[in-house]
């Protein structure tokens, strides 16, 4: 085998030109695919990160039926106590569950005493708010770090279309689910960078402010979010808390409770899903563009050689080992390509991480690309510009093993 | 026993819409250990008829057997082995193959065809290499060599693998009078200390008289055989 190898190589630096050539457009094809993998797996990976850790968390449980009425934030949808606690029981029997925030969302007026507008809110515990989605704190814009009882955060939209500024004294006005209509007053502690996607404009308060507004004779929720270990096994903890929720049903037999990753929520998972197709065209681009150049040159190699393999087939060399020696030399080829694609690939994300390319994502603004790339992705690609040239190599080896020695060996 | 026995051997072939006999009921036998040359115009039939003893062609009618086998009843790949196996070629333009260095090219029909364990290879090559002339070379490539030393490792290359027959068409062809003539001695020495039957073809009247038997070859047919010593037929 190692001899095959050897005389690939050397068969390859024979015709050192075209060699480079073909290996030059493959290391091209493996650089584009391998830079835009990084740079798009990037921008999708940061533009998750902000909706899941900034509002959604990674997983959500609410009573059935909520998220097909999320819009009006029903407060007839919202769970009990004894549902909490059956949720509650369900998440610390998962396991892959670092934190989790119940929340009350109902919508309101918002009132600066001369002015009033809508508003939707988000009732919720601080501390477990802040572990369950940690970059809600970095989209404060101005203010303090957190709010405590008796205090509001709004959404930078709000305060600039009211002209509300931290420390100002507003109202919230909400009716409760029973019809009747109680108003707090509360201070504004913070201004909320707008985000794209569900809750990206929501107001925050605390959740004992949201159950004294609501009149709550006993606290309820309306969401609880979920905020995981490892959002790798987003999948795998979704299943196993849909499965520990599936036994609760309610009084006309269906399930209680409903279970959704942020993929079910947020309108960003399309672009997600979009950017994997482009990724999927990109990589098909790519094994064209080795199928071709590979199949071109191993064609030639085969016209330009048919003396040759007619003297080697004359003195008895066997047809699988002709095929095998013209499929070595397309590996060979494209190893090399490859691997010129993958140290340039390499070196340009490199480039383009301590360059920081900043863009801009719906209402934020200046996102720093921090492209990156997984060794999966890197041996991903090098396999299939591999296994095409493998295979692009096929036909013409197997012509080559086909000839007869005869009429090779009378080729001019 | 005969090496090689061809019984009314026939070859047909078609060029375009032209039906060409170039064999015409040739038989004859060649023992082992024998120095044959076949002689004769260009068109008479000597490479048809290298290219039906040394199994890459297959007569169109006749019985040819070459070491007790049957040619016609060899498949691709059995032909391929049975090559690899008992016969050795050395071609006119030498084909060596250009990337393989002359020790590479004497050890190639070893590690490729027959497989042999590397200190087995190592062990004929050198032998070979000794025995015709080209140790001191033996790390060149083709096209840092003369046609002659070209020759002389296309010998080594067909006798590398000790083969009971070794085919040679128009082997001194491409080389001068004196290199040509220095290769036929080469191949008669080595035919003397490998006792293996050597079959040429040539047209070169100079190199004819080195054959211990002679055929002449005309128009696909045999015009007759002459060995050393004054035997004629014909």
């Amino acid at each position: 085998m190692a001899r095959l190898f050897r005389i690939a190589v050397r068969n390859l630096r024979r015709y050192k030109r075209r060699t480079l050539l073909t290996a030059s457009l493959v290391a091209i094809g493996v650089l584009f695919v391998l830079v835009f993998i990084a740079a798009s797996g990037s921008f999708k990976n940061m533009i998750i990160a902000q909706i899941t850790d900034s509002m959604l968390g990674h997983i959500q449980v609410h009573k059935k039926g909520y998220v097909a009425s999320i819009e009006n934030l029903p407060l007839t949808l919202n769970m009990n106590q004894d549902q909490m606690k059956k949720v509650e029981k369900a998440i610390q029997g998962t396991p892959g569950i670092e934190a989790y925030s119940p929340r009350v969302k109902f919508g309101g007026m918002f009132s600066t005493f001369a002015e009033t507008t809508n508003i939707r809110l988000n009732g919720v515990d601080p501390d477990k708010e802040m572990k369950t989605v940690p970059l809600l704190q970095s989209r404060i814009l101005q203010g303090g770090k957190w709010m405590q009882k008796g205090e509001l955060l709004i959404p930078q939209l709000l305060a600039r279309g009211m002209g509300v500024k931290v420390g100002d004294t507003v109202v919230i006005i909400a009716t409760n689910k029973d019809g009747s209509v109680n108003g707090k007053q509360l201070r504004v502690s913070g201004i909320l960078e707008s985000a794209t996607g569900p809750g990206g404009r929501d107001g925050y308060l605390h959740i004992d402010d949201a159950i004294e507004i609501l009149r709550m004779e006993e606290p309820e929720v309306s969401e609880v979010a979920i905020r995981l270990k490892d959002f790798g096994r987003l999948h795998d903890v979704y299943k196993g808390l849909t499965a520990a929720l599936s036994n609760e049903m309610n009084k006309q037999g269906t399930l209680l409770f409903e279970v959704h990753t942020w993929e079910g929520l947020s309108p960003f998972f399309n672009v997600a899903r979009m950017i994997d197709v482009m990724t999927f065209f990109i990589k098909l681009m790519l094994i064209a563009i080795v199928l071709v150049s590979i199949m071109n040159v191993m064609i030639m190699a085969v016209y330009e050689r048919i003396r040759e393999i007619g003297t080697i087939a004359a003195i008895g060399t066997q047809p699988h080992r002709i095929l095998s020696m013209f499929i070595v030399e397309g590996f060979c080829l494209a190893l090399f390509g490859a691997a010129i694609g993958t140290v340039a690939g390499l070196l340009v994300v490199l480039i383009l991480r301590s360059v920081k390319v900043t863009f801009d994502f719906g209402m934020q603004t200046g996102l720093v690309l921090m492209p990156t790339l997984h060794v999966m992705d890197v041996v991903a690609v090098a396999l299939i510009v591999i296994v095409v040239a493998v295979l692009g190599s096929l036909q013409p080896a197997f012509k080559a093993s086909r000839m007869e020695p005869i009429k090779a060996l009378r080729h001019v | 026993m005969a090496l090689v026995v061809a019984q009314d051997i026939y070859k047909d072939y078609q060029v375009g819409e032209v039906a060409v006999q170039a064999l015409r009921g040739l038989s004859f036998e060649i023992e082992p250990a024998s120095f044959v040359s076949f002689v004769g115009p260009s068109g008479s039939g000597k490479t048809t008829l290298l290219n039906l003893i040394g199994c890459l062609d297959k007569p169109t009618k006749g019985t040819l057997m070459v070491a007790d086998t049957d040619i016609l009843s060899l498949g691709r790949k059995a032909s391929a082995t049975f090559r690899g196996e008992h016969i050795g070629f050395i071609f006119q333009d030498f084909n060596l193959i250009p990337v393989l260095t002359v020790y590479e090219n004497i050890e190639y029909p070893l590690l490729m065809v027959q497989e042999l364990p590397a200190p087995e290879r190592l062990k004929r090559v050198t032998t070979l290499l000794e025995a015709v002339g080209m140790t001191e070379q033996k790390d060149k490539y083709p096209d840092q060599i003369s046609g002659g030393q070209k020759q002389r490792v296309a010998v080594a290359r067909a006798l590398v693998t000790n083969p009971q027959l070794v085919l040679a068409d128009e082997p001194t062809a491409n080389l001068d009078s004196k290199t040509a003539y220095m290769v036929i001695e080469l191949m008669k020495k080595m035919k003397d200390e490998f006792k293996t039957t050597f079959i040429f073809s040539t047209h070169d009247q100079k190199i004819v008289g080195e054959a211990e038997i002679l055929y002449r070859l005309e128009d696909g047919l045999l015009a007759g055989r002459e060995a050393r010593g004054g035997q004629t037929n014909g």
